[in-house]
């Protein structure tokens, strides 16, 4: 066993109170964050890269005479202390005039759990190991894997001089996997908070499957298609529908496809975030230290809300839903806590009533073509198959598709009944089910 | 440093490492943000630390931490001789480094003005006045306008005998002009997209921007594209603006010639290539007109330095030559499978991170044509410039990108802006339609500071040679 090599709490409380009360601005917010984390990489069956990291960051954000400044630090000792702070009130001073973002006063978080022992304190040969298991199940079916394994611990406390003080800490397991063959590849990832949720053999099952039944796909002409999306994919979509349109910035600039109050989507459809939903990744406040509260997005196809951060909602005349970023933040408040509400379809079944559609596993690549239309332009990878009369019946070869997120969504015929949790990339995660769509256009 | 450095490398080879390298690094960071006639972010950032890569029984271990204490570096070293003890059970073949690296010396990026030494006050008002010529524009409902400001001490050391020291400065800057309507967002920025333009050297890189000039003109044209006609779909000749090459080249060259892509070792997270080693001097990449080049010696390139993260020299090399595929992008370990020795693009986003094979400064080599030359000689065709959404298959073949601003070309006249513009295709298709480049005075260096790669992801600074480029029978106007 290894140790989680963080701070002790205790420490990090009385670091930053100690740079609150040495502070000379008017108001003066501190945010440390630290991890500890791993990570084991691996190709055509055998490790290639394996890596471990130790930082924090400690940053601080003062507002001095109507004037604000942030200075970061990566080291959490006395002289750190000392140089952080005096970094940021030196860009505070050499300011003619700036904008200030209002400070929180203290508030009660709900605390969540998120930590687990086993996954602060897993071991590089854990690591190889459930790596081995998948590696030698693909070597004996005759293919190739390839992917991540990772594990990591963190803590996140943030304080001002107003009295806020909240402290949290969390770990998090993540294995993702490509498998390959001659003429195809599967895909299947997992992330959990206790590593020990992650099952190795239920991973190497699932992906080599699809591996097995991607092999050998021919082209199908593009077009419009019924589809069905695998939850990798409707995360995907949803993170980009929270870039592009769930926050109050977004809807104040005028850049949004959020039209309050409106029906947006087919009635199937419900979308909220929930920072404090233990089944997703929970975290009980956001970056300035205001407590997240869940904020219904889309109920039944209406557009009903949207997140608010310290700066929009002061100018709404309303209270921050929890959704700020660190500062300095011109991206406006971001939802990174998301839910779509399951439907009664089993998975499987989702295809019984389509007699020629395409079956999804994931995107790749997904950038925006058109944010108010809420058009986006990706590939479809690792296992896209043919759907003909209730039943897969082929694979074919992984196709473009230029979609608006909302049209696609209006015809949203089933969703299924079941859901998956999908961490982000780089931050939060969506817990959502797969869904069939009436139509979904692929262009080349 | 030195004496941490000689630390790291002493502990690993008494642990049992057969070779061990370590980079000691230490990054400054200073963002200003303007937004709306008001300084809305200012941000100084410092992180410093150390990473340690060794190589037990033939295979990798890495491990990194912060604090710069002799106590730590002992911990660090354990775990990455733990870490690679735990590769090696589930290794495949025994990584060969091929010949030895010895590098010594020291490298500090070329400049005329020190970025940390200019006064805020002289950055935040070349700022405000670029926000004022946009504000002045009616129906520009957002402005923002940026400047990033990196300076990179680092120390690499290997048990090889290699020592080098290298001071790295960055500065990047721009503009961008929003306007909307009920269903439009329109931007413009200037001079590039992805929120700046950046390249290595000092503040006289800013300065040459002239960030206030370019104000007006771009709050004009994103109040003129809400009004525009779509791009029509069609079949056209298309002329690309030298940024939008510039990205062209990075999505459909400079990524599938990365050879650890090729080889598999990013294959379940950004890919892998459709240059495999068989195509290497057999592959029809472009027509003759296209040769690209990486070259780490660019001056102001973001894939400009010194050395690169395993010690071996920045160099150029061909990898597109008058159309023929010539060459990788490689690292030690990749290049020893071809027999080769590594063209040094080995480079890691910070000391906690590993070094991959990344983008220098690759380079499409000037042509002889001029933008004016390429639009009077086109009957039916779009020009189109200034990225605005990129995406492109994980083998790097099947790409869609769209831009900012577009004019119809006809019968060799620029003709109407046009809006919301894309474009499609098939990457040695697309390239083999290049019929045109423009000179060397249309030719210049464009950085993007938003490469993303890696388990943990890594962003990587690089850059891109670019003139304005013609290519023929491409699809148009892909909005739905």
């Amino acid at each position: 066993m290894e140790a989680a090599r963080l701070t002790d709490r205790g420490e990090v409380k009385r670091f930053i109170d100690k740079l609150l009360q040495a502070s000379p601005a008017a108001q003066t917010e501190v945010m440390v964050t630290e991890w500890d984390s791993a990570l084991t990489r691996f190709a055509n069956n055998g490790i290639h890269q394996n890596v471990a990291e130790r930082d924090v960051s400690v940053r601080v954000r003062v507002v001095k005479d109507g004037k604000t400044g942030v200075a970061s630090i990566n080291q959490i000792n006395e002289s750190a202390a000392v140089d952080v702070l005096k970094r940021a009130i030196a860009i505070a001073d050499l300011q003619s005039k700036g904008e200030v973002v209002p400070m929180p006063g203290p508030a009660k978080s709900q605390p969540v759990e998120a930590w687990s022992d086993a996954t602060a304190a897993a071991t590089p040969e854990e690591r190889a190991d459930f790596v081995e298991a998948i590696c030698a199940r693909a070597r004996r079916a005759g293919l190739k894997a390839f992917g991540a394994f990772s594990t990591g611990s963190e803590q996140f406390a943030i304080a001002n001089s107003l009295g806020v003080y909240h402290h949290h800490r969390s770990t998090e397991a993540t294995i993702n996997s490509v498998v390959m063959g001659e003429a195809g590849s599967g895909y299947a990832d997992r992330g959990a908070i206790n590593v020990q949720d992650l099952d190795k053999n239920e991973v190497a099952d699932d992906v080599i499957d699809k591996a097995q039944r991607n092999q050998n796909a021919q082209p199908i002409e593009p077009g419009v298609y019924e589809v069905v999306l695998e939850e990798y994919a409707v995360a995907e979509m949803l993170e980009f529908m929270s870039y592009t349109g769930f926050s109050a910035l977004a809807v104040e600039e005028d850049r949004s496809f959020m039209r309050l109050g409106e029906r947006i989507t087919g009635d199937a459809i419900t979308i909220w975030d929930d920072g404090l939903d233990a089944s997703g990744l929970p975290a009980p406040f956001d970056f300035e230290g205001v407590p997240k509260q869940r904020v219904d997005l889309i109920k039944k196809g209406v557009a009903s809300g949207v997140v608010y951060d310290m700066m929009t909602a002061t100018q709404e005349g309303r209270q921050s839903t929890g959704h700020g970023l660190p500062a300095p933040n011109t991206e406006g408040p971001y939802a990174v806590n998301l839910f779509m509400q399951p439907g009664s379809v089993a998975k499987p079944d989702l295809i019984s009533g389509i007699k020629r559609g395409i079956w999804v596993t994931r995107f790749w690549y997904v950038r925006i073509v058109h944010p108010k239309l809420s058009i986006i332009t990706g590939m479809t990878r690792d296992g896209t198959f043919l759907i003909e009369n209730g039943k897969v019946t082929r694979p074919v070869k992984d196709l473009r598709f230029t979609q608006s997120m909302l049209e696609a969504l209006d015809g949203t015929l089933a969703v299924g009944k079941t859901t998956k949790l999908q961490i982000g990339e780089f931050i939060g995660a969506s817990r959502v089910p797969a869904v069939h769509l009436k139509a979904f256009t692929f262009t080349s | 440093m030195k004496d941490l450095a000689e630390a790291a490398l002493n502990a690993a080879q008494v642990k049992g490492a057969g070779y061990a390298d370590v980079r000691l690094d230490e990054h400054v960071q200073q963002d200003i943000i303007v937004k709306n006639g008001q300084l809305a972010a200012v941000s100084d950032d410092a992180s410093e630390g150390f990473g340690v890569r060794v190589l037990v029984d033939g295979a990798w271990g890495f491990a990194g931490s912060a604090r710069l204490e002799r106590a730590e570096v002992e911990e660090v070293v354990d775990r990455a001789i733990r870490i690679a003890r735990a590769s090696a059970r589930v290794r495949s073949a025994p990584v060969d480094l091929g010949p030895a690296v010895t590098s010594r010396g020291r490298y500090r990026t070329p400049l005329e003005r020190d970025p940390f030494s200019v006064p805020l006050s002289e950055k935040v008002d070349l700022l405000l006045r670029a926000d004022a010529a946009m504000g002045a524009v009616k129906g520009v409902s957002i402005r923002e306008g940026s400047m990033e400001f990196l300076r990179q001490r680092k120390v690499f050391a290997s048990t090889e005998g290699a020592f080098t020291e290298q001071e790295l400065y960055e500065s990047g800057a721009g503009i961008e002009a929003t306007a909307t309507s009920p269903d439009e967002v329109q931007n413009r920025s200037y001079p590039n997209s992805f929120g700046r333009h950046q390249g290595s050297g000092g503040y006289e890189y800013i300065t040459a921007m002239q960030l206030d000039r370019h104000g007006q003109r771009i709050g004009e044209e994103a109040v003129a594209l809400l009004t525009a006609p779509q791009c029509p779909s069609g079949v056209k000749t298309l002329i690309l603006d030298a940024s939008q090459t510039a990205l062209q080249i990075h999505e459909s060259c400079g990524h599938p010639t990365e050879l650890d892509r090729v080889f598999g070792m990013e294959a379940a997270y950004a890919g892998t290539s459709f240059m495999t080693p068989e195509k290497l001097n057999h592959l029809q990449y472009g027509s003759p007109q296209v040769t690209i080049t990486a070259d780490a010696l660019t001056p102001s390139g973001l894939g400009t330095f010194g050395w690169d993260d395993e010690g071996v020299p920045a160099q150029q090399s061909f990898l597109i030559k008058e159309g023929l595929f010539v060459g990788y992008l490689t690292s030690r370990e990749t290049a020893s499978v071809l027999g080769q020795p590594s063209n040094g693009t080995m480079r890691a986003d910070g000391w906690n991170r590993i070094p991959l094979i990344r983008m220098t400064n690759v380079n499409l080599q000037p042509g002889d044509s001029s933008l004016d030359q390429m639009i009077a000689e086109t009957k039916d065709g779009v020009y189109m410039e200034t990225n605005r959404s990129w995406s492109i298959d994980d083998k790097r073949l099947n790409f869609q990108f769209g831009t900012q601003l577009a004019y119809e070309i006809v019968n060799g006249k620029r003709g109407r802006l046009l809006k919301n513009a894309t474009y499609a295709g098939i990457t040695p298709e697309f390239w083999n339609s290049c019929d045109a480049v423009a000179g060397r005075n249309e030719w210049s260096v464009w950085g993007l500071a938003n490469c993303g790669k890696g388990q943990p992801p890594q962003t990587a600074h690089v850059a891109h040679g670019a003139a304005p480029a013609r290519f023929q029978h491409v699809k148009v106007g892909i909005l739905k």
